[in-house]
């Protein structure tokens, strides 16, 4: 294992650098606003990595809340009339500096449903396959941060490249894949830490991970019988309150749901896809007028079903969610998957 | 107005062992600071998670839309307005309500505070006059009025207007105050500033529609945006839709909303999306002299047509 030891007077000089062969992801302060978003960084402009957690996961960078998948034209008098093309994408090398391990981790969980062997959703895995995650250890977890019971954790390098640890005045890049090691040449990073340098890594590591308070169980959840749960009567006490709102699914690394709209003006259009959320009751609207899910109970069972029993039960893997606690603080009216995951995993079955 | 819940809690025990309501509607304690979640109590028992403080903002009336039990709900000033707007607009029947009145002294601005204390908030404690912060390594006592939510702060109904028993006494309603001053501020800009103000505003939307979904007033079956057949409006990021949803929402909301600030409240990215409907709050008021949800005998101006309406805004 190679860990480079990054000085921080060379960072901002090192990620201009770096700039020249990538499009450079990082959080920062939204204009106006207490809140940080990824953004793509500008010349001159480096990532904030003192930014507590951004509102939106990054997932926009690789899954965009709209994108463009087709240009079509319905003017007879063009030869590519009536068809369906692909505008011009910018799969050029990008990075995502900053990203946190969690929302890495979401990332592998997302390319499960849009790179099978079957089905390959191409502009999402060429965008993801394009892109070098440079996470930043979690050195001070927020209290809603269960990530150490699900498959991540505050120093989790599941999906990252390079894992940066933050230690004053430098940061130790450990560089866990062959793009990491890219990565950090083009930013000129190239300074190896010494065995003492690289022994703090994991010190800080069980610290961080012992700060973390939440947890979840989901031991159980595989046992059940869909069916049980399905119709388990918690389900009204804990949907009561939900407006359904998409809030926790627009936040949420881990959702992958979107929708497919035609937009046109005059002749030209696109096919756009955007995101959408099993909250909205349009999400499972027919053509006939049926809804399968018509009511906010049955939504609301949805996420919780899809994210802590149908995921679980299909890859045996682990559940769909990495616990970064988005949904939990951004819930407008405070409903806490915590709460439903202990729920569902102690849930009796009636005999 | 935190020792509101023992009253609260006797009253909606009365109301459930007598039979007079199948359900009340309160709140219990959310797992977060300045959080709590609305919810519902069908046996005494259940009662005793209720709890009142100010981090009650998301307004009940909301859960009433077209449920069909006889239903206990507890009401602040504002939820009361829309429960009004709510019986008139016929989703739900007076019948049908036992309202526990709650005389309220303005909720806690969550936006302000969490962007105030950047070291995560882990307890609040209220009392009368003063709010208590606590973090891991801090705490903070502040004046109430200053942390309270715009809409409280202005706002001159805090004692419920309709009830079937109070909670407490009533409280002194605010007086001699601009309630309109932050509309007046954009009023005032020309016309270039005023639209960077709305981009400004809007631009970090991402249409999840918490603020209508939270809106007691949002009850459509299909909302606008929605409409498949046809389609009114993009799905996407465009700032056209964007606009589009907002300035059409706000429409819908004229003459009937209650500034009670459930809307943003419940925005995840903290936009003030009252200056929308408080925009119209002022129209209605100034050219109607209407206040939404103050009376079940009168009919809301958009509904009514008299010959004297004024109608110097038609252009
Ligand atoms: S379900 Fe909630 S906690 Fe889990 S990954 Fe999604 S937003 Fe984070
Ligand atoms: S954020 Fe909360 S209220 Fe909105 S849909 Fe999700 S669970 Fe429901
Ligand atoms: S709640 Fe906020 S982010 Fe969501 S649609 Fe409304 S204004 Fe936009
Ligand atoms: S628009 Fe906002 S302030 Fe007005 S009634 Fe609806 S939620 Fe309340």
């Amino acid at each position: 294992m190679k860990v480079i030891k990054i000085d921080k007077k060379e960072w901002t000089s090192g990620i201009e650098q770096v700039k020249n062969a990538y499009r450079v992801f990082g959080p920062i302060k939204e204009e106006n606003k207490e809140f940080s978003a990824f953004k793509e960084l500008g010349k001159g402009v480096t990532p904030d990595l003192s930014a507590t957690d951004t509102r939106l996961s990054p997932k926009g960078i690789i899954f965009p809340q709209s994108e463009a998948m087709f240009e079509f034209t319905t003017d007879s008098t063009s030869d590519d009339c009536n068809l369906m093309n692909v505008p011009e994408k910018d799969y050029s090398p990008r990075a995502i500096v900053g990203i946190r391990p969690y929302d890495a981790a979401a990332f592998t969980l997302v390319k499960k449903n849009f790179d099978t062997p079957e089905y390959r959703d191409n502009y999402w895995v060429d965008a993801y396959d394009a892109c070098t995650f440079i996470g930043l250890a979690v050195s001070s977890p927020s209290i809603l941060d269960f990530s150490t019971s699900t498959k991540s954790g505050p120093f989790d390098e599941t999906g990252l490249d390079v894992l940066l640890c933050d230690l004053d005045d430098h940061f130790l890049a450990k560089v866990i894949s062959e793009k990491g090691e890219t990565f950090l040449k083009a930013a000129g990073f190239t300074n190896i830490a010494d065995e003492k340098d690289v022994q703090k890594i994991d010190i800080l590591k069980k610290e961080a991970e012992d700060k973390i308070q939440s947890r979840v169980f989901f031991d159980k959840i595989q046992s059940y019988s869909i069916l049980d749960i399905y119709e388990a009567n918690f389900w009204e006490d804990i949907s009561f309150a939900c407006i359904n709102c998409g809030t926790c699914t627009y936040v949420c690394p881990t959702c992958w749901c979107f929708d497919i709209q035609d937009e046109m003006q005059g002749k030209t259009g696109q096919r756009f896809k955007n995101w959408d959320s099993c909250m909205f009751p349009l999400f499972t609207l027919h053509t006939t007028g049926h809804n399968p899910r018509g009511t906010k109970l049955q939504r609301v069972r949805q996420r919780f079903m899809h994210k802590l029993k149908y995921f679980l039960d299909k890859y045996n893997d682990g559940i769909m969610c990495v616990g970064c606690g988005r949904c939990i603080r951004f819930c407008p009216v405070n409903i806490d998957i915590r709460r439903v995951c202990d729920t569902m995993n102690s849930f009796e079955p009636a005999k | 107005m935190t020792g509101y819940i023992a009253k609260i809690k006797k009253i909606s025990k009365q109301i459930l062992d007598e039979g007079t309501v199948d359900m009340v509607i309160g709140f219990r304690k959310g797992t977060l600071a300045l959080m709590n979640e609305p919810c519902f109590a069908k046996t005494s028992k259940a009662v005793d998670d209720f709890v009142w403080d100010g981090n009650c903002g998301i307004n009940l009336a909301n859960y009433l839309t077209s449920r069909k039990e006889k239903i206990g709900i507890i009401a602040k000033g504002c939820d009361s307005r829309n429960i009004i707007t709510h019986i008139i607009e016929n989703k739900i029947d007076r019948d049908q309500l036992f309202i526990i009145g709650v005389p309220c002294k303005g909720m806690l601005d969550r936006h302000l505070l969490s962007a105030k204390f950047p070291d995560e908030i882990l307890n609040v404690s209220e009392s009368e006059d003063a709010v208590i912060i606590k973090g891991a390594d801090y705490e903070e006592t502040l004046p109430r009025k200053e942390v309270l939510q715009e809409n409280c702060s202005v706002c001159i109904h805090r004692n419920p207007v309709i009830y079937d028993e109070l909670a407490a006494d009533l409280v002194e309603e605010q007086a001699d105050l601009d309630r309109f001053e932050a509309v007046r501020k954009i009023e005032a800009l020309n016309a270039e500033d005023k639209w960077q103000y709305f981009e400004d505003l809007l631009a970090t939307c991402i249409r999840c529609y918490a603020c209508r979904n939270a809106c007691p007033l949002c009850y459509c079956p299909t909302c606008f945006v929605d409409e498949s057949k046809p389609q009114w409006v993009g799905k996407g990021q465009d700032t056209t839709d964007i606009r589009t949803f907002h300035f059409l929402r706000a429409f819908h909301d004229a003459g009937r909303c209650t500034d009670c600030g459930a809307c943003v409240r419940a925005c995840p990215m903290g936009i003030d999306v009252r200056m929308f409907t408080k925009k119209l709050e002022k129209d209605c008021f100034e050219s109607f002299g209407w206040e939404a949800g103050l009376s079940l005998d009168a009919r809301p101006p958009l509904d009514t047509f008299n010959p004297d309406d004024p109608n110097d805004f038609i252009l």
